[in-house]
This record gives C-alpha cells, sequence and structure tokens, in this order.
C-alpha cells in the first residue's frame, strides 16, 4: 500500500475508480436538474405543443407565456410586495436581535440563562403551533391585509436562530477591545454601536441573508394573513395563478420560472453566506 | 467569559460608573441595579416581540384548547379535555402521527444516507464538485409552494413529465396517479421532499467532514485501512455531532411539515397525505373549530417538546462543545 502525500482531505488517483462515481453524479445531476429545465422548456411551448411534445425541446420557441406575464403588473406586484415584506422583516429581526444578543454576549445578568434558554427553546417550536392565536390577535389589531401582520410575526419567530448565531459572533470580539473602548470613554450602547456592529458586518450579513429567504419563501403566515390580493407574495401568487389558470399548463411552467428566478440569483450571489448561515444556524439548533 | 461588563469586581473592570468614591454599600447595590437594568434593556425590544407574537399566541392557544370555540369573541363554552379526547379518537389525527412516523422513517433510512453519501463522493478532488454542490443544495432555497406546485405538475396523472418519461424508457403504467392515489401519494410526497431537502443534509455533512483533520484519515491509510474502514472508523465517529443534529432537523421538519402537502395535495386523497399542521389548518380557518384546532395545536406543540427535551438529553448532551466548535468553522 503506497502512502503517497494527498492535497486534500482524500483523493481519488486513478481515474477508473471515479468513473462510476462521475456516472451516479451525472445521474443525480440529472434528476435534479430535470425539473427545472423542463419547467424553462414548457414555458416555451403553447399548452397544445406541451401535450403533443411534453419532453423535446420546442417546435418554435414561443416567448408570449413569459412575456405576458412579465407585462401584466401582477407579477411585478407581487415582486413588489415581496421584497418589501423581506427587507422589513430582515431589519426589525436584525437589529432586535443584535441588541439581545449583545446584552448575551458581553454582559452577566441575573436571569440571563433563563432567559437566553427561552429564547433558544423558540428553535424548536412549530409555527403552525402558535398560528391560530396569532390570526386572532392580528385580526384584532387591525393587521390582516397589512404588510406588519406579516413582518412582526416573521420578525418574531426569527429571533431564536439570529440572536444565536449573533451571539456567538458577539462572544468571539476579545475583551481587550471593550476595556480599551471602555477607557476611551465609550458606554456599553457606544461600545455597540461603534465598534461591535462593523466589526460584525460579516455575521450580520449572514443573518440578513438568512431572514430574506425565510421571509421570501414564507407562505403559511402569508396565506393566513392575506384575505385579498393586496399585499399576495410571490408563493401565494404561484398558488393563485396555478389555480386560476389550471388547465394553461405552459403559462403556469413560464409563471413558476419567473418566481424562481429571483431566489435562484440570490442564491448565486450570496451562496456562502447562505450556506455558512445555514450550516452554522443549524449545528446550534 | 469574556465579558468586561460585569457587576462583580473581580471579572473585569467596571464600565459607566465614573466615580470610585460611590463605592459604598448602597452605591454598590444601586451600581448592581443600574447593570442590571442597562443589561435587561437591551432585552426589551426581542422580549416585546418574542412575548407577544410567539409566547401569548402558544399560551392562548393552550387555554382554548379546553373550549369549544368559533374563532369568534372570547372562549366561553367551557368544555374540559374533550377536545383531547376527541383528538386522540379521530382516524385523521391518528393517521397524521402515522404519516408523521413514516416521513420520519423513511428520511432516516433513505435520505439522510443518501445525502451522507453524496457528501462523502463530493468531499474528494473530483472534477466539477462546486457545480455538483451547488445544483444539489439549489433546490432547497426554492420555496415549497414553488416547489409544490412544479411537483404537482410534473406528476398528473398521465399527463406529467414522470409518466411521459417512464413511458419514453419502456415503463408505461410503472408510474400511474402519483399524488392522486393513496397507495402512492406518500412516496410520491418523499421523494419530493427528497429533492427539496437531501441538498441541505448534504451541505451540513461536508461542513462537518471538512472539519476531520485531514491526518487522521491519511495516519488510518497508512495503517492500512481500507476505503470503508477509513469512513466507518474514521470519519463516521468524527461526523456523529453533525449527524444528530441533522436528523433532530430532519424530525423536526417532518413533524412541521405543511407548505409542500398544502400545495400538492391539500392532506388529500381522502386525508391519505394528511399531517398534523394540515389538520389543524383545516379545522382552524376552514371549519371554525378553533377550540379544536388548538388542541392539534397543543399536542403538536407537546409531541415538538418531548421529543427535543428526550433528544437533548440523550442524543446531543454529549455535542455542546463539538457543536459550537462546528459553530466557529462555519459562522464566517
Amino acid at each position: 500500500m503506497s502512502a503517497r502525500k494527498t492535497g486534500g482531505p482524500v483523493s481519488v488517483r486513478k481515474t477508473g475508480r471515479t468513473l462510476p462515481l462521475h456516472v451516479v453524479l451525472v445521474a443525480v445531476g440529472a434528476v435534479m436538474a430535470v425539473p427545472l429545465l423542463y419547467a424553462v422548456l414548457s414555458g416555451f411551448k403553447s399548452t397544445d405543443e406541451l401535450s403533443r411534445n411534453p419532453i423535446g425541446l420546442p417546435d418554435s420557441w414561443l416567448t408570449s407565456n413569459y412575456t405576458d406575464i412579465l407585462g401584466s403588473g401582477s407579477f411585478w406586484r407581487l415582486l413588489g410586495s415581496s421584497t418589501l415584506i423581506a427587507i422589513g422583516t430582515t431589519v426589525v429581526v436584525v437589529a432586535v436581535s443584535a441588541l439581545a444578543a449583545f446584552s448575551f454576549a458581553r454582559f452577566a445578568f441575573r436571569g440571563r440563562e433563563a432567559l437566553f434558554t427561552l429564547f433558544t427553546m423558540g428553535l424548536m417550536f412549530p409555527f403552525a403551533v402558535a398560528a391560530l392565536p396569532l390570526f386572532l390577535l392580528l385580526r384584532s389589531m387591525d393587521l390582516l391585509d397589512n404588510p406588519l401582520g406579516v413582518i412582526l410575526p416573521q420578525a418574531a419567530f426569527g429571533l431564536p436562530m439570529t440572536i444565536v448565531v449573533l451571539r456567538g459572533f458577539f462572544r468571539e470580539i476579545p475583551a481587550e477591545l471593550e476595556e480599551a473602548a471602555t477607557l476611551d470613554g465609550c458606554g456599553p450602547l457606544g461600545f455597540f454601536w461603534r465598534i461591535l456592529l462593523p466589526m460584525a458586518r460579516p455575521a450580520l450579513g449572514t443573518v440578513s441573508v438568512l431572514a430574506v429567504v425565510g421571509s421570501w419563501n414564507n407562505f403559511f403566515l402569508p396565506l393566513l394573513v392575506f384575505t385579498d390580493s393586496t399585499w399576495w407574495t410571490i408563493p401565494i401568487g404561484v398558488q393563485q395563478f396555478q389555480g386560476q389558470y389550471s388547465a394553461e399548463y405552459a403559462r403556469v411552467f413560464a409563471y413558476l420560472v419567473l418566481a424562481m428566478v429571483p431566489a435562484l440569483a440570490f442564491y448565486s450571489v450570496a451562496e456562502r453566506q447562505l450556506v455558512g448561515g445555514l450550516t452554522a444556524g443549524a449545528t446550534k439548533g | 467569559m469574556t465579558s468586561t461588563f460585569l457587576p462583580d469586581k473581580r471579572s473585569g473592570p467596571d464600565v459607566g460608573l465614573p466615580s470610585p468614591a460611590a463605592d459604598t454599600g448602597r452605591g454598590r447595590a444601586r451600581r448592581r441595579a443600574l447593570h442590571w437594568l442597562t443589561a435587561v434593556g437591551f432585552q426589551v425590544p426581542a422580549l416585546v416581540l418574542f412575548g407577544a407574537l410567539v409566547l401569548l399566541p402558544m399560551l392562548f392557544a393552550l387555554y382554548a384548547s379546553f373550549f369549544r370555540w368559533g374563532g369568534f369573541g372570547m372562549p366561553e363554552d367551557y368544555v374540559g379535555g374533550d377536545n383531547f379526547t376527541r383528538l386522540f379518537e379521530d382516524p385523521v389525527f391518528l393517521g397524521d402521527l402515522w404519516r408523521c412516523l413514516v416521513l420520519v422513517l423513511l428520511s432516516l433510512a433513505l435520505q439522510l444516507p443518501f445525502a451522507l453519501a453524496l457528501a462523502v463522493a463530493l468531499n474528494q478532488r473530483i472534477r466539477g464538485r462546486a457545480v455538483y454542490r451547488m445544483l444539489f443544495f439549489a433546490p432547497y432555497i426554492l420555496s415549497e409552494a414553488i416547489t409544490g406546485v412544479l411537483f404537482g405538475m410534473i406528476f398528473a396523472p398521465d399527463d406529467g413529465l414522470a409518466d411521459h418519461a417512464l413511458g419514453a424508457i419502456g415503463l408505461d403504467g410503472v408510474g400511474g396517479q402519483w399524488f392522486a392515489d393513496p397507495s402512492t401519494v406518500m412516496a410520491t410526497l418523499f421523494l419530493v421532499m427528497t429533492w427539496k431537502y437531501f441538498g441541505f443534509h448534504m451541505m451540513l455533512y461536508l461542513a462537518g467532514l471538512q472539519s476531520i483533520p485531514a491526518e487522521l484519515t491519511e495516519a488510518a491509510l497508512i495503517d492500512g485501512a481500507g476505503p470503508w474502514q477509513r469512513f466507518r472508523h474514521v470519519t463516521l465517529p468524527l461526523l456523529a455531532p453533525t449527524l444528530r443534529i441533522s436528523v433532530f432537523l430532519s424530525v423536526i421538519g417532518s413533524i412541521q411539515l405543511f407548505d409542500l402537502v398544502w400545495v400538492t395535495t391539500a392532506g388529500g386523497p381522502d386525508h391519505h397525505s394528511e399531517t398534523m399542521a394540515v389538520t389543524l389548518f383545516q379545522h382552524g380557518f376552514k371549519r371554525y373549530q378553533v377550540g379544536y384546532a388548538s388542541a392539534i395545536s397543543v399536542a403538536m406543540f407537546a409531541i415538538s417538546l418531548v421529543f427535543a427535551l428526550a433528544y437533548q438529553r440523550f442524543v446531543l448532551r454529549r455535542d455542546l462543545e463539538g457543536a459550537t466548535t462546528t459553530l466557529r468553522g462555519g459562522g464566517s
């Protein structure tokens, strides 16, 4: 057995041995990609052609499914609502969590552990448990059909994860920095605002990305809160569109593709924060 | 403990306390109170938000579960434990529990091992691994609603891609009704869940694998361990903390499952794919049996709680150190 020096964790030396592996990876990759490609291609067909020619390339590339959707105001309206709600949620959850995480990470105070446990318990409780009373509460506060009715509960349910991740990050900022700031006359708030937050930019980026994605994909809460179409978000819009045009397959496929584009674009830009944040958040779950 | 904002002088310098002259008994007590107020002051926004929109609704669900109540006005018709008695005699809810168990077992037996195998494969220096990684993870960031609508159409009976593709490779009749057939709906749902979620678990494992020092596998290699032995006796034990967390998330995910089911089948045909959250939604928002739906909430809460506590007590306890290490590694 030769023990050649290797560069990676495990390295595969003989190409002969990697062939089966490549076959498996290509097969899995195909299963992952085909549904998405199928949707894209189907969007370029007419519904008639789709039933005649479900698998192949379109006979003639029909763009009207896509352009009709992009030309109507309703799709852009969904995009606008989703964006507004995602940004609102992110701002609220990150601001509120940063304050709490600062207190958890840099202060010793009576009741700290109990309070932290309370928040971490929130990590494992299904949103559905609170859905009904939350709905009644929002109704009594007149927040149904109001974006705040989605933003505030999303932020509240996002607190545990955000606090846990930020607290971990804040704890690693050396105490010497804090002492130096104190000697320079910085109070706790000054230290938080002028030193801690700027230093924590990568962590703030990570939790923001997670908050945006969580809000963007949320379905249950907007489904409850938005009884009319004024503030519908993309997931609700997709489901409604399918209900409305259930016989026009090709149009629904085009709609699905357009609805996926923002999330996939965001993923390609923020892949590192997303994957890093999700694995970091999860390992603390 | 790295904190310097401590009330106790031994642990670090004090902050916001200008004069040492104030260090009398009363001064110290006041200072402590001030310190506590500062610390807790930072918590107030989070406490208000979390208390009002998470804790309060959960407590109210507990309260409402003891009433027959349509959701308007305050609950008045107290029925004691009747909602719970009804719950545990309700074949739909008992079915929900059974289906949850089925999904958990299928995930543990198939989805997570599949994710692990691919993580191990992609942890090698292999051509195109960045592309595979990105592709396998991509479905995870799509909304469940979009995924559900997409696969509802792909698995459309006779007319969807799935049946056409099977027909094209000469397997007509192997497919069939998919989501529309009570005997295949759960398997179809599980397929879609695997498509959507395995990439997430794969990413967790990859992060775990990358934190295993290369020297260990190399040492095993020098000692003459084959690939399987290296995996079984070096990689797997070191990956155990990550595996336990991934199992935990998978189970919690199965307990909460709603979006995907609601969009594809709404629990049908004839309740055969219904989950606890779907049953809750049906009773609470479609039939206005809010008291009964609250009892379902409470049951879901209790199941999650018991599972989480038991898991933490018996499985995760050993891993606290490992978990925080991983957090540091993957945090930024």
